[in-house]
């Protein structure tokens, strides 16, 4: 469950103030799909990372799961991150020097989890990605449909209750598009709420609650 | 970088190694001579610890007789008087000029020399000019080759010695070579050269803990002895020991104090590469703590990184020095040369030290950074 209220962010850009979220409410609650859309620079992405605990609102209130974000030291935050939310990015970022297996295990690395332990889950996560004949490959060895699925793995390692993707299908052709959108559904199916920032409105459509951001501010939140 | 690590590394233990080196080297020498030895040159010497006079402008000769009666001190186990001086040694057409040595049978023990061939000179009355010599090594095979010797006459200035002894090959003492050297009974010498002072009295204490009473002794036997004048110089040569190792000591911290400078340089190369290496990896700094890395992680990370550069530099420094050492090892087999473990571990643990002192700043900037700018910086 995820409650934001009043939510500002303020860049200052030279002598500028920009406001890339002003007046945010918004509750999800566990197991929806969101969309978000919006031409650049509505405040999408900073949304995102507002969510995300990557980025702290100037001011408002963020409670994720009933605890309040938004005054949290950043080792804090960061462990919150760790547990509870999983992320996809446009360019994937994974680690080129790790392989397949190794980049979805990371993020229990860095929980400090038991190696056995780690290597367990990884091969859950592979299977069901259907992706253990390419553990040992490297990003680089990977087609671009792979790399997402590997970097969605890597986000659900961790069985977060949240998932934010930031444009998957932004750099992968119509086809493995299509195929990360399945997998994000599948998951959301199995419970993971779900929240997919993208520019194309046929896959923002497919979400049962779509979101349309304009200048900071939530203009449209529809629900089918 | 690596290389900067490692020389830093290397200098330090081969400085010390050098210098500590050296401090064995006239430890060991004058422990040769013995610890609990006297040493009394005529001529009073005010300043401690100051070269003594090579041939004191003395009041008063310091005579056999003077060194006869410390005998009789209970703390001295034994004494051997010295005269020196050069002669030129001749058997039939071959000469050489060498250092004559004239002494007592106590020399030999006192002076830790040991013959090789024949005997020693014979111990009895030090006042009787017998004419016997005992010839260095490498005398005696300059002025007979490989003949037998004992036995045999060599004339030195104009009076004929018989060859009783042959010295050790026992290298050097002291920097003087003894197989350079002959060595007649002291009166023979004091006619030789025309002389009634000695040169040195060798004073043998009974044991380390007499060597107190010993000097008292000595210099109360004199004092008598020269009219109420106390006009000798006697050194310990423990105490003589005891300056060399400490300046010596002192000198070898210095060097390596100066070496531990270079490993400084080698810390800010560290930074530099560290800092290169952070912002290199500005974006997977960045993917790290999306997933959940908190500063403290990232932060460990780097700092374990360039503890690792410098340990892996401070690895290859010892190598260095170990090669280096067995080089000067080769050239100089004399020399007791031998990186002390103090500094071996002292350079490897400021080698860390400065890894992780100079790794704190590039490592804090990537803990420090925002995982939003850093993720979408390509």
């Amino acid at each position: 469950m995820i409650e934001l209220q009043e939510i500002e962010r303020d860049f200052q850009v030279g002598d500028e103030t920009v406001h890339a979220l002003s007046q945010v409410d918004l509750q999800i609650p566990d197991g929806d799909y969101i969309s978000v859309m919006g031409p650049s620079g509505s405040g999408k992405s900073t949304l995102l990372n507002v969510l995300g605990l990557l980025d702290r609102p100037s001011s408002g209130s963020y409670l994720l799961d009933g605890i309040e974000t938004t005054e949290q030291r950043e080792e804090q935050r960061a462990a919150l991150r760790r547990e509870r939310i999983g992320f996809v990015f446009q360019a994937f970022h994974l680690v080129p020097r790790l392989s397949a297996a190794d980049n979805i295990g990371l993020p229990m690395m860095l929980a400090g989890i038991a190696p056995k332990q780690r290597e367990r889950r990884v091969q859950q996560v592979l299977q069901s990605l259907d992706l253990q004949d390419r553990a040992q490959h490297r990003p680089d060895q990977l087609s671009g449909g792979q790399r997402q699925r590997v970097a969605i793995g890597r986000a659900i390692i961790m069985q977060p209750g949240l998932l934010l993707a930031d444009e998957p299908t932004g750099n992968l052709d119509e086809h493995s598009g299509l195929e990360v959108i399945n997998l994000l559904e599948k998951l959301n199916a199995e419970g993971i709420t779900l929240m997919v920032v993208t520019h194309d409105p046929d896959i923002g459509g497919r979400a049962k609650r779509r979101i349309r951001m304009h200048d900071g501010r939530i203009q449209v939140d529809a629900r089918t | 970088m690596l290389l900067a690590m490692s020389i830093g590394v290397a200098s330090v233990v081969l400085l010390t190694a050098l210098g500590d080196g050296a401090r064995r080297y006239v430890v060991d020498e004058f422990a040769q001579l013995g610890t609990d030895l006297l040493i009394m040159m005529p001529g009073r010497n005010e300043t401690t610890g100051g070269a003594p006079p090579m041939f004191g402008e003395t009041p008063r000769d310091l005579t056999l007789q003077d060194a006869l009666a410390l005998q009789r001190h209970p703390s001295i186990q034994s004494i051997a008087p010295i005269s020196v001086g050069t002669a030129p040694v001749s058997s039939g057409a071959r000469e050489r000029e060498v250092t004559i040595i004239g002494s007592t049978d106590q020399f030999f023990p006192i002076r830790r020399v040991l013959v090789g061939s024949g005997s020693p000179l014979p111990p009895g009355e030090a006042e009787r000019a017998n004419n016997l010599v005992v010839l260095g090594h490498k005398l005696r095979r300059e002025l007979f080759g490989s003949e037998r010797v004992l036995g045999r006459w060599v004339r030195i200035n104009d009076r004929r010695f018989r060859v009783i002894g042959v010295l050790g090959n026992t290298g050097q003492s002291l920097g003087q070579d003894l197989g350079d050297m002959a060595i007649i009974p002291v009166a023979s010498a004091q006619q030789l050269f025309d002389t009634p002072s000695l040169f040195r009295v060798l004073i043998q204490a009974r044991s380390k803990e007499d060597l107190k009473s010993a000097e008292k002794g000595a210099r109360e036997i004199i004092r008598k002895r020269h009219d109420g004048e106390d006009d000798v110089t006697i050194i310990a040569q423990d105490a003589l020991l005891e300056t060399f190792d400490g300046i010596l000591r002192a000198l070898t911290y210095t060097v390596a104090g100066i070496a531990a400078i270079s490993l400084a340089v080698a810390g800010i190369l560290i930074m530099n590469v560290m800092l290169v290496a952070v912002s290199q990896r500005v974006p997977e700094i960045g993917l790290l703590k999306a997933l959940g890395a908190s500063e403290t992680q990232v932060l460990r990370v780097f700092l374990v990184e360039s503890v690792l550069l410098a340990g892996s530099g401070a690895f290859l420094g010892l190598l260095l020095a170990g090669i280096g050492l067995w080089v000067m090892g080769q050239m100089f087999p004399d020399f007791p040369l031998g990186a002390p473990l103090w500094s071996l571990m002292a350079a490897v643990a400021v080698a860390l030290l400065i890894g992780l002192i100079f790794g704190v700043l590039p490592a804090r900037r990537a803990a420090r950074l925002d995982p939003v700018q850093a993720l979408n910086r390509r």
